[in-house]
């Protein structure tokens, strides 16, 4: 106890300490995050009339920014399968910050859901006994689970294994791989639950698809390792911490595989919508071409496709072996991937609605202001946890050994 | 966690990691603090336009409408009559009115008279109390009609905002769409806190006081059914209807979802729903399914039926029908 009050002591103490360019860096942060807390304020105050969404389109960038998200918490489960299943050395050292990056997210999909709520104040009615969660009915239900459960293998995993290394003692596998497995499967699940939100719905044909779920998956499998390459890099630019070139290149391969299977599976639902066109085509052509002279999509979807093509054209040929190329793919496919999640697979399905009226949709600023916040609030509860872990890793910050055993 | 030895560095002492506090990384870290505490200040300042009333603690508390008792269903329902009162200047009599025992509702709506009118969107609009812009706004009415082309069914080509000097227009005809009470009702099944559910004579309600606003409902109706309250309802002074109920027509709190109610606050008192009342053509049939004489019955039993999305299973409580 008096050794765990003293860790947190020091790690309180440690989030203060650092760089100018740290400083700076939360400070930038922070500034976001109070911008977005106040138009927050603002929003809870007058009620998502402050938002861009309307009776027709009643999901907007916070429910496209959720979905997205949580593929990219899942994706942390592919460093943790190469790290634990196939016991690869190299992936043993990063596999804390995919973990610590998948925390991190969670909170991020945590936040964007409750900004969506029209009344956040009543969020204990999801729980019992204070409220009542209708589960299993409802497929919400599950992911108020599946994520929940998820941040807290995730914590437990991270905490114990950090504990243990500022400790200075071998971690008891018992107490941690059991939960590495399980968090393996729940991240598998996370995401298909979410996907089925969308799948489970019989009025909404673009979303009443099988195919929904499985490039759910592809997708986030590609965004995931993306960001991570590029968290990897600055962690060894930024700190003393090293990060050899062989897991970022496992990551590259993985995305590879997952950026194929994802092109894939949209041509086949290119191919279903629009060789049959029946009228549940309508989406999609809103989506692709526009609908009676509406357009907003088109040009998002098409700049989500190219970029698509160009990330996989990239990681297909050696040109992303060179680190730079590399990560130029992972940007462009971050973007495609979030600009097909998001505006591509959300806001379609309320277009046109189910009584075939076409109703745009488009974000205010005070919307995209909360947005900006809740991924401020991410990057510094990232930057944060790295901050105190990559100490305890690099052995920095160690339980002081008692002058007697010396 | 292997560690690298590339990455080993020796521990820092407690000593080194306390730096001496000097007087100057106290004046710098006071600076700091203060800005962040203003910061915070400044993002949380809208919160005080916070209506009074608005966040109680009566109502944080407040439990799900199935578990509450007798007693604290009037207290509730005595203070709502209070807020309207406050907020919008008439002091409404609001009750908690129940299902009758052996009644089933069932609606259906003649296709062959309907003539577009909208008379019955804009009545439930004056029953219900639904916040609006204007007299003519009806986006929150729960009854959209549709206009559409002779020779389909095709909802794809529908108009809603039709607008010529008489109707019916030459070659159109014209469908009111409002909740259909699905007995396989994919909203109630959405809903994550059973905030909404179908009630034991077939009429889906929401607890506006349980409601969270996540919206799920709204995406799994497939009869664009629900509405959702953006904002705090206007409702002019004198456009109110006082007399409300609970689960139905009282004014909502901003923040959550609404529909049709078939008007339960009537229908449970023996009266027909206010679109019914209005309509013009009598192309509104309303009645008791469980009854083998009432005039529902007979039209099921005996016309030609059309049911919405029938493909997507819902089973609604509403149908159409075609005369001749």
């Amino acid at each position: 106890m008096k050794d765990y009050s003293l860790f947190l002591v020091r790690v309180a103490l440690l989030s203060f300490q650092g760089t100018w360019k740290y400083y700076t860096w939360m400070a930038i942060l922070c500034v976001f995050c109070l911008v977005g807390l106040r138009a927050y304020s603002w929003q809870f105050v007058e009620g998502l009339s402050t938002t861009g969404l309307t009776n027709q389109v009643s999901w907007g960038v916070y429910i496209a920014n959720f979905t997205f998200l949580v593929g990219v918490a899942a994706a942390a489960v592919m460093l943790v399968i190469p790290a634990y299943v196939y016991k690869k050395d190299h992936m043993n050292k990063v596999v804390i910050f995919g973990e610590l990056m998948a925390i991190s997210v969670i909170v991020m999909c945590l936040l964007f859901v409750t900004v969506d709520l029209g009344r956040p104040e009543r969020f204990h009615h999801m729980i019992p006994p204070f409220g009542i969660l209708n589960w299993p009915l409802s497929i919400l239900s599950w992911d108020v689970i599946v994520l929940n459960g998820y941040l807290l293998l995730n914590m437990h995993i991270c905490g114990y294994l950090l504990y243990n290394q500022y400790l200075g003692r071998k971690p008891t596998r018992m107490f941690y791989i059991p939960f590495i497995f399980i968090a393996i499967a729940w991240a598998i699940s996370i995401h298909t639950v979410t996907a089925f939100l969308y799948v489970g719905l019989a009025g909404r044909p673009y979303w009443n698809n099988p195919i929904v779920a499985p490039r759910f998956l592809a997708s986030a499998f590609t965004a995931g390792p993306a960001l991570l390459i590029i968290a990897f890099q600055i962690i060894r630019k930024s700190t003393s911490y090293w990060i050899g070139n062989e897991p970022i290149f496992t990551l590259r391969m993985i995305m590879t595989v997952s950026m194929i299977i994802n092109v894939f599976l949209l041509g086949c639902e290119i191919f279903t919508e629009f060789y049959a066109a029946t009228v549940h085509v309508a989406s999609a052509s809103y989506l692709y071409f526009g609908l009676e002279g509406y357009h907003g999509l088109v040009g998002w979807i098409w700049t989500a496709i190219f970029l698509d093509f160009l990330g996989l054209g990239l990681l297909m040929t050696p040109l992303s072996r060179d680190i730079n190329w590399l990560n130029i793919a992972c940007f462009v496919s971050f973007i495609g991937i979030w600009i097909e999640k998001g505006m591509g697979l959300i806001i379609p399905g309320f277009v046109p609605s189910p009584l075939g009226q076409v109703v745009e949709y488009l974000p205010t600023v005070s919307e995209t202001l909360i947005c900006l916040g809740i991924w401020a609030f991410g990057a510094l509860l990232y930057s944060w946890m790295l901050k105190i872990a990559i100490p305890i890793m690099d052995g920095s910050l160690r339980r002081p050994v008692p002058p007697s055993t010396v | 966690m292997n560690l690298e030895t590339e990455n080993e560095v020796q521990p820092r002492t407690i000593r080194e990691s306390l730096k001496p506090l000097t007087r100057r990384t106290f004046l710098k870290g006071t600076a700091a603090s203060l800005v962040g505490m203003s910061g915070v200040v400044a993002a949380l300042e809208p919160l005080l336009k916070l209506e009074r009333g608005e966040l109680t603690l009566d109502s944080l508390l407040q439990k799900h409408y199935h578990q509450l008792t007798p007693e604290a269903m009037e207290r509730i329902l005595r203070d709502l009559e209070k807020q309207c009162q406050e907020r919008y200047g008439v002091m409404p009599n609001i009750s908690d009115v129940k299902p009758l025992e052996g009644i089933g509702f069932a609606y259906a709506l003649n296709l062959t008279r309907c003539v577009g009118c909208r008379k019955c969107a804009h009545a439930c609009m004056a029953e219900n109390n639904q916040s609006r812009e204007s007299d003519i706004d009806l986006d929150m009415s729960y009854i959209r009609v549709l206009e559409l082309d002779k020779g389909s069914i095709n909802l794809e080509t529908s108009n809603q905002y039709y607008d010529p000097e008489v109707v019916p227009r030459k070659g159109k005809y014209y469908m009111p769409v409002q909740c259909h009470q699905c007995r396989e009702s994919p909203c109630t099944k959405a809903c994550p806190v059973k905030a909404t559910w179908q009630e034991p004579d077939g009429i889906i309600v929401v607890d506006y006081n349980w409601c969270i606003g996540c919206r799920y409902c709204m995406a799994a109706c497939p009869y664009d059914a629900r509405r959702f309250n953006f904002e705090k309802p206007k409702v002019p002074q004198e456009a109110i209807n006082p007399n409300q109920s609970y689960l139905s027509n009282r004014i909502r709190p901003k923040g959550v979802v609404e529909k049709c109610t078939f008007c339960l606050h009537r229908t449970r008192e023996g009266k027909y729903p206010a679109c019914l009342e209005v309509c013009p053509t009598g192309a509104r049939i309303f009645g008791n399914l469980l009854d083998p004489e009432s005039e529902i019955n007979y039209i099921l039993k005996n016309k030609r039926v059309y049911i919405l999305k029938e493909d997507v299973g819902t089973v609604p409580r509403f149908y159409y029908f075609f005369d001749t």
